[in-house]
């Protein structure tokens, strides 16, 4: 079992609770420590109850964990919430002066700061907080010296006289600790690991960056603006036109039009701005302009709980837009993934000349994790596809030399001549056409035409298809456990294959990151030989597994779901699969015991 | 070895001929407009590869497949914004968006306004004739108190939008009128609007043979009057064009009602732009800014 330790910091939005989030993760990777960062917080800017949990450990951590050693909860309401779950090893750091501990299991150690005797409260506001930093890195057998670096670059800005009060609060805290306070029993080791910490949103940001993206436009919509700030604030070094939109309707068009003109143009947005963008994408499957929309899931339907986590929108991006089209649509596994995928659908969209849909959710989107700088790779494969950006030495003259924009191939794709190039004018249309761009919609209707050019675009799924791999079992393949997933689950999943091949249950897992093509019978081909399938999804119908009944048949023996607004954890997933094994029921629903 | 180029022969209005004869019904007001932008742009000589015709969907939105000229047929209202992505991709294509009133004012409305107010370096054409036509004659945004339409059969009680006010209050910085029966002063309204840097809008009333038998062209005739004909009048004065804007009745004006050349446009606002348009901008982020960017996660 992988060996973790994890911090939960709770409190009121507007507390603070995000400084003392992000001290611990900067000193925790600077030790070459992995983290995955998890924040459940409500759509509220003051007042409400925000939890953030940390966890961190010298492997991957790939989810939120079942175990928090480490509570700081900053305000009565967060004790309240949070304190009955602890476990024996476990330990709450407190202020004494403004928090009553309820009971306590036992071996949970309650670590009291009077915070007035070691802080002077009426000049620093947020004191308990630092106190509690301190004491906590203590605890955790953390040097000071690494607190005492990161509180001088976080409030550098504000001047040294607020770095020595900060310094000197943190010190007290952690030398109250050190003189007070039993030290977990495991002290974090180092690494000589350096590791970037980056969000989901992020990670899609920088990779459209590295994907060559040079326009970018949005409407702000939760979870899915993190995009736009990075962007925002890197589009000058990065190049990029950057722009806030009046409605998602207008950013897709936007992005389409950009796009149009030759340049790689992406857009994000959540599941009610996506509702909005659908005509769009049928637009850039008709006119073979290719565009890239990033729908972060949050919990629907309509504008639903904004600032929680579902995988509800899938049947949405496989119905979006009416018509038949080819269409491309992945789902990042996890954060480090966020980036990679988008230059691999920018890639495929180009050559196959449609719409690329990234269905990411809140949990990657929002959630942080430690990732090798190595994997931000900017320096990607690119492949425009067939794309003519200059003139031949015959094409000076107004006429157009008879090009073909929508020439029928047999890939289905047709040469892209950008506007500018002399020689090559024809008009794009969203009505049908045909080959050279003049309607069949209206004076020109013709079945026999129609058909060829529904034949043509419908040809480009074949390409699509061999140009994304297949997903592939993970694990032992006679395993008696089977767990399947989509997207941001991967995570968590692993874990707890790993929990229940310790417990004697051996699983494997089988993760689908390309949605559409699906690579059905390639699935067929793997689950052929499980013994018990489950499908694991963080919504109430079943989407995916609904999804795979309706291409291959494939009916799994259970279902686990949940769609409570917060992620899966492995001890949900793994007691699932035992009350299934145990024939109780084939579809389970676990509870979030945590109130966030 | 030298190649000998030919020089680039001027453009002519047989070159602009798209490839299919417009649809339109005989006499329809579009074809006066398809012909004045065709005649602009062979004044102002602009090759028709860096021209960009973008409409949304309607009778007048089939405009791009009518000329030669790099083109785009969207969706219904969404020309403008569709518009506003490609000029900032290649801001050295002379863009032009046409359509009708439904179209622009009606499911297009939240685009005008805010296209106007950023400024964007085109010229929006708007072939006005108060009525659906492609579907076959429904009250429009533009349509008169009382106008009876398949949709309104009892007499339209909604107020029309004032397209001209509208634009003086949303930002727009040229704001034309023109007559699709007055072909010389609608192509110098059409050449100004090219001309102008920054959003230029042209509503030209375009009279449906079909579907409008209020507003036709013997009603328009004697009530147009030239904003150019009153010599102390000065398209340079905003409060001057709101008051011309709301004149309509016996004396209905056309011409330019309003310009100001002191705002700059989106694309010229932006530094981004600056080396240029961001279609022949390098694709790949250079090494030391990729790893500046990576750092800041460290």
């Amino acid at each position: 079992m992988r060996q973790t330790f994890a911090i939960g910091i709770g409190g009121a939005a507007g507390q603070g609770v995000a400084t003392p989030g992000d001290i611990f993760a900067k000193i925790l990777s600077r030790r070459g420590l992995h983290l995955n960062a998890y924040n459940a917080y409500q759509s509220i800017i003051r007042g409400g109850h925000t939890f953030l949990t940390i966890r961190t450990g010298p492997e991957k951590v790939t989810n939120m964990g079942d175990r928090l050693d480490l509570v700081i909860p900053l305000n009565q309401d967060a004790m309240d919430r949070h304190l009955g779950l602890l476990t024996d090893g476990a330990a709450c750091i407190y202020n004494a002066e403004t928090i009553t501990p309820g009971a306590a299991a036992e071996g949970v150690a309650l670590c009291p700061l009077p915070v007035s005797k070691l802080a002077d409260i009426t000049r620093n506001k947020v004191a308990q907080n630092t106190l509690a930093v301190g004491a906590g890195l203590s605890m955790m057998g953390i040097g000071f010296q690494a607190l005492e670096e990161v509180l001088a670059e976080q409030f550098k800005k504000k001047g040294d006289t607020v770095v020595s009060e900060n310094v000197g609060i943190a010190r007290a805290g952690f030398d109250y600790a050190s003189a007070n306070f039993r030290p977990f029993a495991w002290p974090l080791p180092m690494t000589g690991n350096r590791y970037a910490v980056l969000s989901g949103n992020t990670a899609m940001a920088m990779g459209g960056a590295a994907a060559g993206v040079k326009f970018y436009c949005a409407y702000p919509m939760s979870p899915s603006t993190g995009v736009l700030h990075w962007m925002a604030a890197h589009a000058r070094r990065a190049n990029i036109m950057v722009r806030q939109v009046e409605d998602e309707i207008g950013v897709v068009n936007m992005a389409i039009g950009a796009a149009h003109a030759g340049v790689r143009s992406m857009c994000a947005t959540s599941g009610g701005g996506f509702a909005l963008m659908s005509e769009g994408l049928g637009m850039s499957a008709m006119m073979e302009t290719p565009v890239v929309v990033i729908d972060c899931q949050r919990a629907g339907p309509s504008t639903g709980v904004p600032t929680k986590t579902e995988q509800g929108d899938l049947w949405q991006m496989l119905g979006a837009a009416f018509g038949d089209y080819p269409r491309v649509l992945a789902a990042p596994l996890d954060i480090g993934d966020c980036f990679k995928i988008i230059p691999e659908i920018f890639n495929i969209a180009d050559r196959f000349q449609c719409p690329g849909i990234v269905l990411c959710d809140l949990l990657l989107s929002e959630g942080r994790l430690s990732v090798d700088p190595k994997d931000l790779d900017f320096n990607p494969v690119i492949d425009r596809g067939e794309l003519i950006t200059t003139a031949t030495s015959a094409s000076s003259t107004h006429g157009n030399g008879g090009y073909k924009r929508y020439k029928i191939t047999e890939s289905g794709t047709s040469p892209r001549a950008v506007p500018g190039v002399p020689g090559y004018t024809h008009t794009a249309a969203t009505d049908e056409h045909e080959e050279d761009g003049v309607l069949i919609s209206d004076e020109f209707t013709n079945p026999t035409k129609r058909r060829a050019m529904m034949e043509k675009r419908m040809r480009k799924v074949g390409g699509i298809e061999a140009s994304v791999p297949p997903p592939a079992l993970v694990g032992p393949r006679d395993a008696e456990v089977t767990l399947i997933g989509w997207g941001s689950t991967k995570g968590v999943i692993e874990e707890a294959c790993e929990i229940l091949t310790e417990q004697g249950i051996s699983a494997n897992h089988l993760q689908i990151r390309w949605l559409v093509p699906l690579h059905g019978e390639a699935i067929l081909e793997i689950l052929k030989d499980s013994r018990h399938t489950f499908i694991v999804e963080n919504n109430y119908s079943g989407q995916f597994a609904r999804y795979l009944r309706s291409e291959t048949s494939y009916v799994p023996d259970g279902y686990i779901r949940k769609y409570d607004g917060e992620p899966f954890m492995p001890h949900h997933i793994v007691e699932a699969v035992k009350e299934q094994l145990g024939g109780k029921s084939n579809l389970s629903v676990p509870a979030h015991e945590i109130l966030v | 070895m030298a190649t000998v180029i030919a020089p680039p022969k001027s453009l002519t209005v047989a070159d602009l001929k798209g490839k299919v004869d417009p649809d339109w019904c005989p006499g329809c007001g579009d074809f006066g407009v398809l012909a004045a932008v065709e005649k602009a742009l062979v004044e102002l000589q602009i090759p028709n590869h860096n021209v960009v015709t973008i409409s949304g969907i309607g009778c007048s939105s089939n405009f791009p497949g009518y000329i030669n000229t790099y083109g785009m047929h969207t969706l219904h209202g969404r020309a403008l914004a569709v518009a506003t992505g490609l000029k900032l991709a290649n801001h050295e294509l002379t863009v032009l968006v046409t359509g009708g009133d439904g179209d622009g004012f009606g499911i297009g409305g939240n685009h005008f306004v805010h296209t106007m107010r950023r400024n964007v370096d085109l010229l929006y054409i708007v072939m006005d004739n108060q009525i659906y036509g492609l579907t076959t004659g429904q009250t429009s945004p533009t349509s008169r108190i009382g106008m009876k339409t398949k949709s309104m059969p009892f007499g339209n009680i909604e107020a029309p939008i004032n397209p001209i006010s509208l634009a003086l209050a949303a930002g727009a910085t040229f704001i034309a009128r023109g007559f699709s029966g007055e072909q010389k002063h609608l192509t110098q309204l059409v050449k100004q609007g090219i001309q102008h840097k920054g959003f230029s809008f042209l509503d030209v009333f375009s009279p449906c043979v079909t579907y409008n038998h209020d507003n036709t062209y013997q009603w328009f005739r004697p009530r147009l009057k030239k904003l150019e004909d009153d010599l102390t009048y000065d398209s340079a004065d905003w409060m001057a064009a709101m008051g011309k804007s709301l004149l309509w009745g016996e004396e209905i004006p056309i011409g330019k009602f309003f310009e100001r050349t002191d705002v700059p446009t989106l694309h010229g606002a932006e530094p981004v732009l600056n080396t240029g348009p961001l279609v022949h901008s390098d694709v790949q982020i250079p090494p030391d800014v990729a790893r500046s960017f990576i750092a800041e996660l460290m």
